[in-house]
């Protein structure tokens, strides 16, 4: 399947783009996570500490054992601060 | 019900003229949260998530108007750059009773800090100075609810 992913904040500044179009079979967002930390150093320096990461699947917040079934877009970021 | 993700600055009193005044409210609470100038910090950037952004703050207004039973309920949050001083965001919410409009500010004020997509970064006279990081105590007043 093809997903759009997206960065926010300080994950976004490592990655060095907001976004990325990627193939995968990743079933979990789990399993995305390994496979784009496979990717290379950025995506290693974005998502290598996941106690920082926050994760929305269809800009819907959720849990990292999410399943991808059906999803078109992930977001990763860290703990908003709004308000 | 009314929901606004803008760069543009705004007027919290234009905003809430004529709210909650159809008759069924008892109560009217607004909050406005500027920033502040400590340290010498000369003004936030704000970051957000278009589309997700405006959907999670219009679902969790939802969530409050039927949970504290307001009879109307306005979230505004800003993005962008903001200056010391300037407004960032505001509620206002309109009960029956004070408790229920004072606690659904409270509430959503409490779900804004940590749970709506937006990223805070600092900016000092030199420049920008980092992301400000999500505090334990805020995800503690979220627990109260």
């Amino acid at each position: 399947m093809t997903l759009d992913i997206l960065y926010f904040a300080w994950l976004r500044e490592r990655m060095g783009v907001p976004r990325e179009r990627v193939e995968t079979q990743a079933a979990t967002v789990t399993e995305l996570v390994a496979e784009l930390i496979a990717r290379g150093e950025r995506h290693a320096a974005a998502l290598s500490d996941l106690s920082a990461v926050r994760v929305a699947v269809d800009q819907q917040l959720t849990d990292l054992d999410a399943s991808l079934t059906g999803a078109r877009e992930v977001a990763f970021f860290p703990p908003m601060t709004g308000g | 019900m009314r929901v606004l993700v803008q760069s543009e600055s705004f007027d919290a009193a234009a905003l809430t003229a004529g709210f909650g005044t159809g008759g069924d409210a008892g109560a009217v609470v607004t909050f406005t949260g500027l920033v502040r100038g400590d340290g010498g910090l000369v003004a936030l950037e704000i970051e957000h998530y278009p589309g997700m952004t405006e959907r999670a703050l219009a679902d969790h207004a939802q969530v409050a108007k039927d949970r504290f039973g307001l009879t109307d309920v306005l979230v505004v949050h800003r993005h962008g750059r903001i200056g010391v001083g300037q407004p960032i965001m505001m509620v206002a919410t309109a009960a029956t009773h004070r408790r229920a409009a004072f606690e659904a500010a409270d509430f959503l004020m409490d779900w804004l800090k940590s749970r709506a997509p937006f990223w805070k970064r600092e900016i000092g006279e030199g420049g920008p100075r980092g992301w400000v990081e999500a505090k334990d105590e805020d995800e503690d007043a979220l627990a109260r609810w």
